[in-house]
């Protein structure tokens, strides 16, 4: 089977495949070198099915081995390598060249709102210390019947399903303009995280998550410009989810 | 090791009235009465009738006379200032970083709009179309005073 697979795609290879050079400019920072970022641009031959952290390695392996950046998994599920790519919010892993418009340069730079350390790595701990503000752990304070496990039905499980979803990639976050302005406002993901214990049936805390968010730096402050519903490599509805938080508020329980 | 749930405390928030919760249900209210305020304002004056030739001294003259428009005028007045002033509040607070900057657009913010809503009160309920003028002045008046 494998032999068969290995023919077909050298037989399609020639015909389907074919490189062609693409430009990236990348803003550069070198905490050691530089008083200001930079634009750098690197030439990469490249294949439609790419994708832009491909890109990246290329140009570290092969011209500047200098270039920073954070990825770990590389297929979408560890949510590091996070970047803006021609000004939107994407991970870097799950943009493929063919879905970019390569007759223009590609713009990759660090996410905004958080502190710039070097290249593409930025300081994410404002990030994660807004994420612990919201507890976002299972706090069940009742014992379960017959001493073994919380049963939940599938409607139950499914009020909160969507935010589950959540692997903290801060797209979302430092796609929102209030972050940008604000670093105090919790932003997205904290909120789409509380949101994920609150509507759980199994836990108990969620009174004190909402008055968390109940601040003045909580949930009004969104503005519902549903950039970080489009910028969520997940496909979360995290405006909605911010909205249902804002609901709950009002009503005083989930 | 004990078995008991660990809670981490629950943290403490001034009490007292949550003004950015409020702000914001206020947006939402006040923002579909005016809705309903607007055009039916715009409805009356050019719709119904003459329409839009309608519209003259003597038109608005009559309607700040009758309580129900002034009343209609006033709620428009307060919930659209109010409404406003607060989206630029959000806006000054969502761009403006310095913090004095801030500080000074919020306060004439708030100066402005508590000045056009005690001017706009006034004039809805003390506008007088054909005021007492002194002998020898009545042909300052709009043409229908001396009918009344």
């Amino acid at each position: 089977m494998s032999t068969a697979m290995a023919t077909a795609a050298v037989d399609s290879a020639p015909t389907e495949l074919q490189a062609f050079t693409v430009t990236l400019i990348i803003r550069r920072f070198d905490p050691e070198v530089d008083e200001e970022p930079r634009w750098q641009d690197f030439d990469v031959e490249l294949y439609g099915t790419d994708r832009v952290l491909d890109a990246l390695h290329k140009i570290k392996w092969e011209q500047d081995g200098s270039l920073a950046f954070r990825r770990s998994c590389a297929h979408g599920i560890c949510g590091s390598d996070a970047m803006r790519i021609n000004g939107r919010n994407r991970l870097a892993c799950k943009t493929l060249i063919k879905d970019l418009d390569i007759s223009q340069p590609i713009y990759v730079e660090a996410i905004k709102g958080l502190p710039l350390e070097k290249d593409l790595i930025v300081d994410m701990e404002p990030f994660f210390e807004s994420f612990r503000q919201v507890q976002p752990f299972l706090q069940a304070s009742s014992k379960p019947k017959d001493g073994k496990e919380r049963k939940q039905s599938v409607e139950q499980r499914e009020r909160f399903d969507d935010t589950t979803k959540c692997i903290l990639c801060a797209a979302c976050t430092s796609s929102c303009p209030v972050f940008w302005t604000d670093g105090q406002y919790f932003g997205p993901a904290a909120i789409v995280n509380a949101h994920r214990f609150i509507f759980d049936s199994r836990d108990d805390a969620a009174q004190v998550r909402l008055d968390i968010l109940n601040d003045k730096e909580g949930v009004w402050r969104c503005r519902t410009t549903f950039n970080c519903t489009d910028a969520c490599p997940r496909g979360i509805q995290v405006t909605q989810a911010i909205a249902e938080v804002k609901q709950a508020i009002m009503r005083g329980k989930p | 090791m004990t078995t008991s749930t660990a809670t981490i405390a629950r943290p403490t928030r001034r009490r007292g009235i949550n003004w950015e919760k409020w702000g914001w249900i206020y947006m939402r209210v006040s923002g579909v009465i005016l809705v309903v305020l607007i055009f039916g304002h715009l409805f009356t004056n050019l719709m119904t009738g003459e329409g839009i030739k309608a519209i003259d001294f003597a038109f608005v003259g009559g309607k700040l006379s009758d309580p129900f428009w002034q009343w209609w005028d006033v709620a428009m007045l307060w919930l659209a200032l109010i409404h406003g002033a607060n989206g630029m509040r959000t806006i000054v607070n969502d761009y403006v970083s310095s913090r004095s900057v801030n500080l000074a657009l919020k306060w004439a913010l708030l100066v402005s709009t508590v000045l056009l809503i005690v001017l706009g009160t006034l004039v809805v309920f003390t506008f007088d179309p054909c005021p007492v003028v002194a002998p020898g002045s009545e042909h300052l008046l709009a043409s229908f005073c001396g009918a009344l």
